[in-house]
């Protein structure tokens, strides 16, 4: 039986803008990825704690509201703590090229997609960078 | 085993991983099952299932409050079908589950069918003996019903609730489906709405038309509304009283002793194929499979001689 690559989908904080991602998870869905969804309003210890229980190798964080340098670093330390720094975070949004070579060089985010960023390159970026699993 | 170890002493990574392993399947699977199985047993299963849209998660939500109230650990396993067409899933319960968040006495995993036609049994099957070793008190598994493998499921578990709506002609499809025959408990959800009276009626009337309850308990019809936690203290209260009754009448041993006699076949035929393999080598296997192919041998003869 063939791993497959598990991803939890999260809009942190209070942003309800949720089309974005519920386009993302169906496009993961489609490239054969099983999608845990856990919506709106969720904060960095939910999201964390459900990427625990989950086992996911990706998490996709959706946040249009500004608060990313708030919230995405947050969760980054949260994984850190959980030792969990082997899952690939990756996010989209509202997030600016200032910002997101910061989350990227100081906050372990492995990618950032905009507005306009197409379905096929994010299911490619995860499909080539979701890691081997350790034991 | 150290994964082991460490899920039997609470660690819920550990945990996590472990239900990773037992889904994938093969040696570590069997390896991990094998070093926690002598902690299972302990758990109350209950299964619950219902067609989409019948508030399952809301209910098991629910349900799982409830039972953290009173002190009890809670573990959740929830169901999703995987497309046929892109092997892909998305797996939606946990939304309905927020409330839960934060609880370090639950437990919530996500599982896709994996197109495995009752395979996924297996995979849902040993991940309640995880949790069960783990140490959680109520284990719920939800899936959406009744197919085959909803049956399968409901093997495993003690109880089996199902979930209807009013008014949606689920008459006609509980009696299609068999779910009458797996149901210990019925629950008329989104009892608010119209027609729900007529809907507890009309399942009262086709369990009557089946004869006398089977083996001693006739399953309840309890209208709930799940959302607004209505109705939820009097299901859990009979799901309890179905786990006495089958402690009392002796059914809980009977059925664990036919769920182990089941389990323990299926692990046999898996680790004799596994064997037989193993010896034969995969170039071997293709030469014996094309020897049968072609009437040289036949596959009665050939099977015994690789087993002996």
């Amino acid at each position: 039986m063939e791993r497959k690559i598990r991803v939890l989908v999260a809009k942190p904080g209070l942003d309800g803008h949720d089309r974005g991602a519920k386009v993302i998870a169906r496009a993961l869905r489609d490239a054969g990825m099983e999608v845990i969804y856990t919506g709106l309003q969720q904060t960095p210890p939910m999201i964390v704690e459900a990427s625990l229980q989950e086992d996911v190798d990706v998490i996709g964080l959706s946040i249009l509201s500004g608060a990313h340098m708030t919230l995405l670093p947050k969760i980054a330390q949260l994984l850190h703590e959980q030792g969990m720094d082997d899952v690939l975070v990756v996010a989209g949004g509202i997030i600016s090229d200032a910002d997101a070579k910061v989350l990227k060089e100081q906050h372990g985010i492995a990618a950032v997609y905009g507005p306009g960023a197409s379905t096929h390159d994010i299911v490619q970026f995860i499909q080539e960078n979701a890691g081997t699993r350790k034991a | 085993m150290e994964l082991a170890t460490s899920l039997l002493s609470g660690n819920r990574r550990a945990l996590a991983r472990g239900i990773s392993v037992v889904e994938t399947g093969g040696t570590a699977a069997r390896a991990l099952l094998s070093a926690v199985y002598a902690q299972t047993g302990r758990a109350h299963i209950v299964g619950v299932t219902g067609s989409p849209g019948a508030g399952k998660s809301t209910l098991v939500n629910a349900l799982a409050l409830h039972w953290r109230r009173q002190g009890r650990t809670v573990g959740i396993v929830a169901v999703d079908p995987t497309s046929p067409f892109t092997g892909g899933a998305i797996l939606g319960d946990r939304i309905r589950m927020q409330p839960l968040c934060g609880d370090p006495g639950i437990f919530i995993r996500s599982m896709a069918s994996r197109g495995r036609l009752g395979g996924i049994a297996h995979a849902t099957s040993d991940t309640i003996d995880l949790l069960d070793a783990a140490g959680f008190d109520v284990i719920l598994v939800e899936t959406v019903g009744a197919g085959q493998s909803e049956v399968e499921i409901a093997s495993a578990a003690h109880t089996t609730m199902v979930i209807e709506v009013p008014g949606m002609g689920d008459d006609v499809q509980a009696i299609k489906a068999g779910i009458l025959e797996i149901a210990d408990i019925f629950v008329i959800n989104k009892a608010d709405r119209d027609g729900a009276e007529a809907t507890m009626r009309q399942l009262r009337a086709m369990l009557h038309l089946g004869g006398p309850p089977r083996d001693g308990w006739e399953p309840p019809i309890l209208p709930a509304v799940a959302m607004r936690e209505e109705g939820i203290p009097t299901i859990a209260a009979e799901v309890e009283r179905h786990l006495e009754h089958l402690r009392d009448t002796g059914q809980k041993a009977d059925r664990e002793r036919a769920r182990a006699a089941r389990e323990f076949q299926l692990i046999v035929q898996e680790a004799a194929l596994e064997r037989a393999r193993t010896r034969l080598a995969d170039a071997g296997w293709d030469a014996l499979v094309a020897q049968i192919a072609a009437r040289e041998i036949d596959p009665y003869a050939a099977a015994a001689e690789l087993l002996d």
